[in-house]
């Protein structure tokens, strides 16, 4: 009985930390995707580049276009586009290699993160996203 | 980064070294900036006594283009003091950030008229004249202070040489050049006084209390 009760306890646990595991593999995912991808030119605090690259942190675009933000990530960004009040016009280019999961948790932990307090994405959102974005890609 | 250009690197930072250990051993007292670079004891004679000067390294005249079609030319940093990089607006790996700790430089110094901002392109095909002020009116930033150069191809890439920092057309390397992200720090007779990287903000730091060090320099010559 006691065994019994023990085990499941060790089970539990391990249960949980899997679980948390996940989680937080997740939000390193997006956070490791991010200093691969996309750090070099928005900065790792998110600042971007005063005139030529808009910022992620506090960017009023991430909830303004916040459906266009997975078709973006995938296909780049061209022409004039105006963040908190100040117009870029620069070429982004697109990760077409990220698959729709990378992007969800890319775009979770940049909607949660450098000071932005954004809803999260689902996964099932993201895909629907993708499906139809504007430019066919390939 | 490719195996030539990785070498020219070495080469440059052993006579960066050899340059700075050489130089760190005079006046200890002071704090004074190392002239980096080849040095040669040149001989002249001067009534009848021969006299051994050691001629440094300088950077030669040169003729560039900036964003108000204006002629940038060793004239317009005659008596200054000048922190120098190479770039080009397409890059998308260090130039965003080479690009925001100049601005870190341009703002301490943007009122200080002894102190001017060189950034050479070396994609002058694409950045012409008009792609430069496009570039710098977004940044927000005066032609007076921070002139974004472009020009002959080759005068460009022989410059870099004249600098010490390694720059390469380069297929593989991403936006299709490859070059290192080094601020050159140089005095107000063209000599090269430090060497930094553009992309850590620490180090940017440094150049920064160098500068100080240099300008007082500049004053003291002045007066
Ligand atoms: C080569 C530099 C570069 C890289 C790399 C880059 N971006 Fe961008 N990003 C830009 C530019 C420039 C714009 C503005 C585009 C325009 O003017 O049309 C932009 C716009 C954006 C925007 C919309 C405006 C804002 O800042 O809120 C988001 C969101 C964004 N980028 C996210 C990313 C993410 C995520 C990555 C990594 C997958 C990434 N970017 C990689 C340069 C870059």
């Amino acid at each position: 009985m006691r065994k019994n009760r023990f085990v499941t306890g060790v089970l539990g646990l391990m249960a949980l930390t899997t679980l948390t595991q996940c989680f937080t593999d997740k939000q390193n995912q997006g956070q490791k995707l991010y200093a691969q991808h996309c750090q070099s030119c928005h900065m790792e605090d998110g600042s971007g580049l005063r005139g030529l690259i808009p910022p992620i942190a506090k960017a009023d675009y991430l909830q303004t276009h916040r459906d266009e933000l997975a078709c973006l990530i995938r296909h780049g960004a061209d022409g004039p586009m105006v963040v908190n009040g100040i117009e870029y016009n620069k070429e982004m280019p697109g990760v077409h290699t990220l698959r729709p999961d990378e992007i969800t948790n890319l775009l979770n932990y940049i909607q949660t993160n450098f000071g932005n307090k954004n809803e999260r994405y689902t996964l099932t959102e993201v895909k629907g996203m993708l499906e139809t974005c504007p430019v066919p890609y390939e | 980064m490719n195996y030539s250009l990785k070498q020219s690197l070495l080469a440059v930072s052993v006579i960066l070294t050899a340059a700075f250990t050489y130089s760190c051993q005079s006046n200890p007292s002071e704090k004074t900036l190392p002239i980096l670079g080849s040095r040669e004891p040149v001989e002249r004679v001067v009534n009848g006594e021969t006299i051994v000067d050691t001629v440094y390294h300088q950077i030669p005249d040169f003729a560039f283009v900036d964003q108000d079609s204006q002629q940038v030319t060793q004239e317009t940093v005659a008596g200054k003091i000048y922190v120098t990089d190479f770039f080009f607006t397409t890059c998308p790996s260090i130039c965003p950030k080479m690009k925001s700790q100049m601005l870190r430089v341009y703002e301490k110094y943007k009122d200080n008229p002894n102190v001017v901002l060189l950034s050479h392109t070396i994609d002058p095909a694409h950045d012409t004249v008009a792609v430069l002020k496009d570039y710098a009116e977004r940044m927000n930033v005066t032609s007076g202070k921070w002139h974004f150069l472009t020009g002959d191809r080759d005068k460009i890439y022989d410059m870099a040489l004249q600098y010490f920092v390694g720059v390469q057309e380069d297929a593989q390397a991403e936006g299709g050049f490859a070059h290192s992200g080094d601020f050159m720090l140089i005095d107000q007779n063209r000599h090269i006084r430090g060497h930094y990287h553009g992309t850590e903000a620490a180090d940017v730091d440094r150049l920064m209390q160098d500068m100080d060090i240099l300008l007082k320099e500049v004053q003291h010559e002045k007066k």
